[in-house]
Order: C-alpha cells, then sequence, then structure tokens
C-alpha cells in the first residue's frame, strides 16, 4: 500500500472537541513532537471557562490550534488546513474557519441524531452538503478506540477516554510524525498505572495504523525542519517562560524568590510551576485571597527577597492599593497581569489586552510604576527576567503583563543560558555612614534597601507621604510635590536604561505599524505578507510601556500615518496621544477575545496604503 | 563573660525612636507603647532582628515609635504582610500591631488565615470599640446599641468577641490583658514572644475621646477585683477583693461561686490548664462577660503546635536533599529537548 508523499511549507490544524476530550493534551502532545522534529511553530489554546461545559454543546467545545512550517511561524495562522472535529459541535464550532478544500477527520460514531441537536443542526451536516468541498474522513474512533483497548485491564469509563489519541495517531500519520514522543510522554504521565500508558500507546498506534490503512486519505504530507538559528530548542508556553525567567533572576542574584499569589485563570500556571521549586529557596505562597498574595511578597521584599505576585485583571483590580504601597515604600516587587477578556469576570479563558490603562494609571493618587509587556511566549522568559531587574535596580514595582494567548500559547525556544543574560545589581544598604531611608542615588533616583538584620539600619517606611531623604512622615506640603516629582522621575529616568525602539520594514515612509505586548506574532505575520507587494511601511512593536523607549518620537515622527493595533477598544493609543500628541494616529481594535487574524490586519493595512 | 552580656543589654531606651508621639493626651496606646518597649528588652533579640508591621488606625502608628525595622501598611493587611515578611526570614521576630477595625473588620479574611496558618508572629490587638482615627464610628467589637457619628440612632449591629473568633480560627495562643495594668502587659507580651506560632494578645484600650471609660466596669478601682479574673496555667480560677471567689464547672456551664459559703472549698474550684489542646474551656473563658462572669485576663490559650513557617522550611530543606536540578539552566535543558 503505497502512498504519496507530499511535501508543504507550512499547516494550520485545529483539535476540537469537547471540553472534557482531551483536546489540550491533544494539541500540546502534537506540538511537542512537531517541534521535536525541527518546524517552527505557535500554538493557540482556546477553552470554555467551564472544566466540564455542557457536553456536546457549542459552548463547551475546546479547541486547540497549530500552525507548523518549515519557514518561521509567528502565529498560530488564520484557516485550519485539518480540522479534527470529536463531535458535532466542534464541527459547528469551527465550520467558518476551515480553508477551501480542507480537510475534515470526524468521530463518526458521536454524529448521531441527538448529537447535532445539541450542537443545534437541523439536519446531518454530513449528507446535507455543508461539508462540500472538503475533504471529509469519516472515522469510528470512538468504536476503535474500544477495540484497541479491549485486551487491557483499566476501568470501563477509561476505554473510551483515549479517543484523543486514537485522533492524534491519524494524525501523526497525515503529517509523518513519530510516536515516540508521546509514547514517552504517556509513559511517565501513567507511570503509577502502566495499563492506561499501555491502552493509551494502544489507541495512539491503532490510530496511526488505521490511517494507513483506509484509502480514504490519499497521501500524508512532509513539512521539512526550518531554517531557525543553529542552537539547542525546547517547546515553551508563556507562563511557564515567565515562571523560569523569575527563576533565572533569582538565581543571578541569589536572592530568594517568593511568589506570593492567588489563584486565577490564566495565570495559575506561574504558581503551579513554581512551586516545584522548593529546592532553590523559592517559596509559592498560596495566599487566602488576591490582596494578601501581593502584601506578602511586599513583606518579603521588604525582608529582602526577589518579590513577585502573579495575576490576571480582576486580580490586578484588588491589588492597586497594595501596588501603591510598594510605590510609594519604594520596594521591588514584580506584578505579572496574564490579560485576560474583561471587564469584570469578563472572559476567563480568552485573550485580550485590556488591562494597559488599569496597568498604568489603575491607583489612587500619583502612583507611577514601570509597565513592560511580553510579547511571545518564549520572550515571557527575557521580559520576567528583565522585571526583576528593573525592579531591584530602580526599587520600584514593575507590572508586566502578557496575556492568555501567549500565556498558553507555545512555540520553540532556543534555550538561553543563564551567562548569557544581563547582570542585575543590587542596591543593598550594608552600613550606616553615608546611609538615610530615602537618599537617592543620582542616576536613578531609587533609594536603598535596607533589609531586617541589618545592623544598625533600623528605620521605619510606610504609606503615609515621607520626608525626603530621611523618610519620616511628613505633612509638609512642599516636601509633598517634591516626592511625587521625584517618585514620576525615577519611574521616566528608566527610559535611560531600557532598549530603544526597533522598526521592521522601511524606517521612513507612508504607515507605521504599531503593537504591544502578545499581538506580535499576529502582526508580524500579517506584515510580512504584506511587504511582499507593499514597500512603503514600517512595523514597530513596543514591550515597554511606560516609560516608552527614549526614540519613540524620533521613530514615529518618520511616518505619514501612525496606525495602533490592538486587542481592546484603544488604550494604548490613547497612552500615546498623551505623551506624543503630534502625530497622525488610526487606529485598529478587535474586542472578541480572539487574537488578530492575518487576514483581517492586511485588510485593515492595505486601506492606509494605496 | 555574663558582664559583658550584661552591659549589651538593651533598656526601655534603645527602643524609642526620635519621633513625637502623636496620639490623643491620656490614650491607653502610650501605656501600651511603654509596656512594649519595657517586654523587648527581655526577649534576647537584637533590635536588628525586630520587625513591627502595623495596618492603618491609632494603633497602627506604633511602629514609628519603636526603634527597630518597622512598617506602617494599609488598612487590614498587616497580617498578609506579616506573614511575607516571616516566611523571607524566620529568624525575624514580627510584631503585628493592630486594632479593632483594622484586625476585624477591613482585615478580617486575613486575621482568620494568619491564625489558621499559625504563621510565627505576635499579633497586639488594640481593642477600644471604636473608630478613633476616622472619628467616631462604631466597630466590630462596639457593643450593640452604642450611639455613635454613623449610629445616631443605636447600632443594630451584633459584635465580635475577638478570643472567640481567634480560637474559632484555629489560634494557639490567645492572651488578654488592659492597658492600665503596664506589669502585666509586660508580661504577656514576653510570653507572646515565647509562643511558636501566631500569639494574639488582645488588649482593652480605653479611647479617650470616642469611648470614654467603656471598659470603667472592669477597670475601676472599686469593680477591679470583683470583675477581672487573672488566669495563670497550673493556678486554681480565683479571684475578688477578698480572693475567695471562684470558676467551678457547673455541667456545661461556668460559674461563681464563693469558697467557704455552701460547702465550696478551693478544690472545688477550676484549674487553669493554658495547654490544653481541646479549647471548650478556653471559648468558654474567652466568653465571660459582666455582669454574671468576670473578664477574662492573662493567657488563656497556649498549646503547641506546628507553625507554618517552620513546615514551610522543613519542606525547603527536604525537597533540597532529593532536588531533580541545581540551577536554572538544568531546568531549561530538561525534558524534551533537540538541537539545529
Amino acid at each position: 500500500m503505497t502512498k504519496n508523499i507530499e511535501e508543504l511549507e507550512e499547516v494550520v490544524i485545529k483539535f476540537a472537541g469537547d471540553s472534557g476530550d482531551g483536546m489540550q493534551l491533544t494539541g500540546s502532545q502534537f506540538s511537542n513532537t512537531t517541534a521535536f522534529i525541527g518546524n517552527d511553530l505557535s500554538t493557540f489554546p482556546d477553552f470554555p471557562a467551564e472544566i466540564r461545559a455542557p457536553q456536546g454543546t457549542v459552548a463547551g467545545v475546546s479547541g486547540f490550534k497549530i500552525q507548523f512550517g518549515s519557514t518561521s511561524v509567528f502565529s498560530p495562522g488564520d484557516e485550519a488546513d485539518v480540522l479534527v472535529a470529536m463531535n458535532p459541535a466542534a464541527l459547528k464550532a469551527n465550520l467558518t474557519s476551515i480553508k477551501d478544500g480542507g480537510t475534515i477527520i470526524i468521530d463518526s460514531d458521536s454524529f448521531k441524531i441527538k448529537d447535532f441537536e445539541k450542537a443545534q443542526f437541523t439536519s446531518n451536516p454530513l449528507e446535507d452538503g455543508t461539508l462540500d468541498g472538503y475533504n471529509l474522513i469519516q472515522a469510528p474512533i470512538t468504536n476503535l478506540t474500544k477495540e484497541s483497548v479491549a485486551q487491557f485491564d483499566i476501568e470501563n469509563k477509561s476505554r473510551t477516554r483515549s479517543k484523543n489519541m486514537f485522533a492524534l495517531g491519524i494524525v501523526y500519520w497525515l503529517f509523518n510524525r513519530p510516536l515516540d514522543i508521546t509514547e514517552n510522554f504517556l509513559d511517565a504521565k501513567f507511570s503509577k498505572n502502566p495499563e492506561l500508558a499501555k491502552a493509551n500507546k494502544a489507541a495512539l498506534k491503532a490510530g496511526y495504523n488505521f490511517a494507513i490503512t483506509v484509502e480514504l486519505l490519499p497521501s500524508n504530507y512532509t513539512i521539512k525542519p526550518a531554517a531557525l538559528p543553529k542552537g539547542k530548542y525546547r517547546s515553551i508556553t508563556g507562563n511557564i517562560a515567565t515562571a523560569w525567567g523569575l527563576l533565572a533572576a533569582a538565581e543571578a542574584t541569589k536572592l530568594k524568590l517568593f511568589l506570593g499569589t492567588y489563584p486565577i485563570t490564566p495565570a495559575s500556571d506561574i504558581l503551579h510551576e513554581l512551586s516545584k521549586y522548593k529546592n532553590f529557596d523559592v517559596i509559592s505562597f498560596q495566599a487566602e485571597d488576591e490582596i494578601a498574595g501581593i502584601c506578602s511578597a511586599i513583606g518579603a521584599s521588604f525582608a529582602g527577597n526577589l518579590a513577585v505576585t502573579s495575576t490576571s485583571g480582576p486580580g490586578l483590580a484588588l491589588k492597586g492599593e497594595a501596588i501603591g504601597l510598594a510605590m510609594m515604600t519604594e520596594l521591588p516587587i514584580v506584578i505579572i497581569d496574564v490579560q485576560r477578556g474583561g471587564p469584570s469576570t469578563g472572559l476567563p479563558t480568552k485573550t485580550e489586552q485590556s488591562d494597559l490603562m488599569q496597568a498604568v494609571y489603575g491607583r489612587n493618587g500619583e502612583s507611577p510604576v514601570i509597565v513592560i509587556a511580553a510579547s511571545t511566549p518564549s520572550n515571557c522568559f527575557d521580559f520576567a527576567y528583565q522585571a526583576a531587574k528593573l525592579a531591584l535596580e530602580h526599587m520600584t514595582p514593575v507590572i508586566l503583563l502578557t496575556d492568555g494567548f501567549i500565556a498558553n500559547g507555545a512555540e520553540p525556544w532556543r534555550i538561553k543560558k543563564l551567562a548569557d543574560m544581563p547582570s542585575i545589581t543590587l542596591n543593598m544598604a550594608t552600613k550606616k555612614e553615608g546611609w538615610s531611608p530615602y537618599l537617592r542615588d543620582e542616576k536613578k533616583l531609587a533609594r536603598q534597601w535596607a533589609i531586617p538584620g541589618t545592623k544598625e539600619l533600623e528605620h521605619r517606611i510606610g504609606g503615609l507621604e515621607k520626608q525626603d531623604i530621611s523618610g519620616n512622615v511628613s505633612y509638609e506640603p512642599e516636601n509633598h510635590e517634591k516626592m511625587v516629582t521625584l517618585r514620576a522621575d525615577k519611574v521616566k529616568r528608566v527610559a535611560n536604561f531600557i532598549p530603544e525602539l526597533s522598526v521592521q520594514g522601511v524606517s521612513e515612509g507612508d504607515l507605521l505599524i504599531v503593537g504591544w505586548g502578545g499581538t506580535y506574532g499576529s502582526i508580524l505575520t500579517a506584515f510580512s505578507e504584506l511587504i511582499k507587494e507593499y514597500k512603503n511601511v514600517g512595523f514597530a512593536h513596543f514591550n515597554y510601556i511606560n516609560p516608552l523607549p527614549k526614540n519613540t518620537n524620533k521613530v514615529f515622527s518618520k511616518y505619514k500615518t501612525i496606525l495602533v493595533c490592538e486587542l481592546n477598544s484603544g488604550q494604548f493609543i490613547r497612552l500615546l496621544k498623551g505623551e506624543l500628541s503630534q502625530f497622525n494616529y488610526q487606529q485598529y481594535n478587535k474586542v472578541q477575545g480572539l487574537p488578530f487574524s492575518k487576514k483581517e490586519l492586511i485588510n485593515e493595512f492595505t486601506k492606509y496604503l494605496k | 563573660m555574663e558582664h559583658l552580656v550584661k552591659d549589651q543589654q538593651l533598656t526601655f531606651k534603645d527602643f524609642s525612636t526620635d519621633q513625637d508621639v502623636r496620639w490623643c493626651p491620656g490614650c491607653g496606646d502610650y501605656a501600651i507603647l511603654s509596656a512594649m518597649q519595657k517586654a523587648l528588652p527581655q526577649i534576647g533579640k537584637e533590635k536588628k532582628d525586630i520587625v513591627f508591621i502595623s495596618g492603618i488606625g491609632c494603633s497602627s502608628r506604633f511602629p514609628y515609635y519603636v526603634e527597630t525595622y518597622g512598617f506602617h501598611s494599609i488598612h487590614g493587611r498587616a497580617p498578609a504582610i506579616a506573614t511575607g515578611v516571616k516566611l523571607a526570614n524566620p529568624d525575624l521576630s514580627v510584631w503585628q500591631i493592630t486594632g479593632d477595625g483594622d484586625a476585624l473588620a477591613i482585615g478580617g479574611n486575613h486575621f482568620v488565615h494568619v491564625l489558621r496558618r499559625n504563621v510565627d508572629i505576635n499579633m497586639i490587638l488594640f481593642n477600644n470599640e471604636i473608630y478613633g482615627l476616622t472619628k467616631g464610628q462604631f466597630s466590630p467589637t462596639s457593643k450593640t446599641g452604642i450611639q455613635t457619628k454613623s449610629s445616631p440612632h443605636g447600632t443594630v449591629d451584633k459584635a465580635f468577641n475577638p478570643g472567640k473568633l481567634a480560637i474559632g480560627a484555629g489560634a494557639t495562643f490567645f492572651a488578654r490583658v488592659v492597658d492600665v495594668d503596664p506589669k502585666k502587659m509586660v508580661d504577656v507580651f514576653v510570653e507572646a514572644e515565647k509562643h511558636r506560632g501566631t500569639s494574639l494578645v488582645e488588649i482593652l484600650q480605653n479611647c479617650v475621646i470616642f469611648n470614654d471609660k467603656v471598659f470603667s466596669a472592669i477597670t475601676d478601682k472599686e469593680g477591679k477585683f470583683d470583675n477581672q479574673l487573672w488566669l495563670e496555667h497550673g493556678k486554681p480560677m480565683i479571684f475578688g477583693k477578698e480572693n475567695n471567689k471562684g470558676i467551678r464547672l457547673n455541667g456545661l456551664k461556668l460559674e461563681v461561686v464563693t469558697i467557704g459559703e455552701n460547702g465550696i472549698t478551693e478544690n472545688d474550684i477550676l484549674i487553669h490548664d493554658a495547654h490544653c489542646e481541646d479549647e471548650t474551656l478556653h471559648n468558654m473563658l474567652v466568653n465571660m462577660v459582666l455582669p454574671e462572669m468576670p473578664v477574662a485576663f492573662g493567657v488563656i490559650r497556649s498549646v503547641k503546635a506546628s507553625t507554618f513557617n517552620d513546615k514551610l522550611w522543613e519542606q525547603i530543606s527536604h525537597e533540597k536533599t532529593k532536588a531533580k536540578f541545581s540551577s536554572i539552566d538544568e531546568v531549561v535543558n530538561s525534558g524534551v529537548t533537540w538541537e539545529i
């Protein structure tokens, strides 16, 4: 039985099923294997907020999209080449996002009349012409899975659970992937229950073999390894990279890492990951609420730890007063906000960039802090490290913004060495001579860190206004104004210590596309496509929000139009207009809980490039 | 050698700062500050290893006046900040200063959780049954019916009993004192520091401006002896001007009896067992109110239990013995990796 092998440059696959079907695991296994064989990739897990949303309904569909290829991949892609739909609801939820002529693999065992009704199909989509123009592969996945695991001594309810592995096996064959990485994963995952490991491996293999034998599949595909820079790679998500960046900063400074936090979607994986590393003196403290999370971190910072709190939008709101306290007492602390759809509880599992205003301005009084934003899953490592560096060197809170998209999304990461990271200089006070609690260094205006346990440096700090230098409580009008200005200048001066803004494409022209944070991959994908046809356009992406890079003004002055693209109603553009009002700004916004697609961005860009 | 230690011994003065104390004249807080400054030289810690953390309120200005490390933080959150300090550096002696509003209203959540975890800190609760700094509104410990600026027709709120709440939350140490008894305060502060775990000391503190004489029935000269029961571990619960009144268990209730009347002898009087893990009797003692019963003072409960900070650091030490990774470089290179 010989099959054709076709070579492709890039492919988008979407795995979709019920929220209990294991689609996230399936997708991440496919990603790991795909990364391992050298393709570049980007993933997009997209799941409901409910742990087990109503079975079979469109609202309960959990999806995992991956784009991979032999060239650089910056985003999880728009429409899928292949959709794996474990039930009619999964099909329905994704019908509009499959390429014409794309392949749809369905579990035919779950396409019964009552399944259609739950998914609110009025007729059988397999027969009514809905799927004309697609390459439909109907596989009795549930039943074949049951048969493939029949010989194993496992619970009955586990017998159909491995159907995600069966589906994965089909897709592995379709794209010529090896099985061993997932097999090893299953052995490790079920090391305490080897029968389950065997059953899952059997289902995976059965899916693979099924794909070989059925004649529905005309060919399988190969995607050559991408020409990535040489080095050692691994797959990484933004949340894990964030956690590791903090570990790196703790090791670089020889400080204990303290994470005071409260579980919240989509930030909890940072807590989960850091909780594993007690051996590195990591103190992960799951507090009674968001406020206690940050307050315990402030206490740890006062006592000399590298202090961190992690949260999402609603939690950042609760932490506001405490961030003000850390700002006032000029203690180093990193606040990580993995943004999600808001306002209020909003869309907990969806992505958005709508906390920018809250991060920059969301506190009482004049309360400036450093705000930076990571832009890809892997550079969360660098920006978490950088957040720690800035907090410690400038003695101030730093808010690091990531978002659900890059926090849960994965990509290959060329592994960094700690030795390659920039050094961090601590600002410790060690002796009484020449020291005062609020005496500042001239360049940064940072005060020194005098931690309990240090002889003769006993002093009192607090949220009441401080007298300049002594730090004693002061209600003097002139002193208050001076301190407000000093605290603002301290943050402004950070611009002297951060990289300048860089531009891709032309450095002078009609249009500058501007983005910030987690939209980098989406915008770059569209931009790369755009410049094949249009030349007079540049792209600048911001990782530093407050303060802005020093050369922002200079960069902007070279373009006729500045188009600011964000996943909110226009927050960064307001900040830019406030700081640099002289430019011709345009905005492009999307507030659907979803990342930008390439198509919609290119449509928008071309409006400005006639 | 002994001489040397004596010479270095810290005194009351070592713990005074150069800041003007800004409480109202006659405020009970002065006596507490002074008792603390007398207690601190007795706890065997250097100034550099002592930290005072407070929230917001009159009492929370306290850290500014004690020559140690100090942190005047935000309303209600001091237990969380103190927890962070203690976990970060378990060698520090950490004192939280709080009031009835700070601890039991806005900070109620942190109050119960720090007690539940048994973090090794000392929590000094200034209970004046009123909001002072905001100028006279009722607090969660104000007696029902109290007329204040925010309750001109009298409150309809029920009050918290801090001891009962604390024991309910799992407190391992609870003591009660009055601001007019400085010697007893010093002793109790020293006991609180000795106890491993969260030590809660409730101080009945008079607010001369907004709630003056609220505790006078307990503290007045004429009522003092008959209305205060000072508990000491291992000693019978005897009180009264004539030292002839005692507490007896009658069925499921405590009652006051007089030794020498109705055949009552000292043998009928309960012996205080502060170390008893079962909190039933401790609860009954903290619940005693005038006029039927005297108010219980002293160390009411002090039981041994492992502390959160000890257990955390034991876990950290243990994890080091079986660690898979010794550096971040090893972590990032673990799992599935590949070369290009």
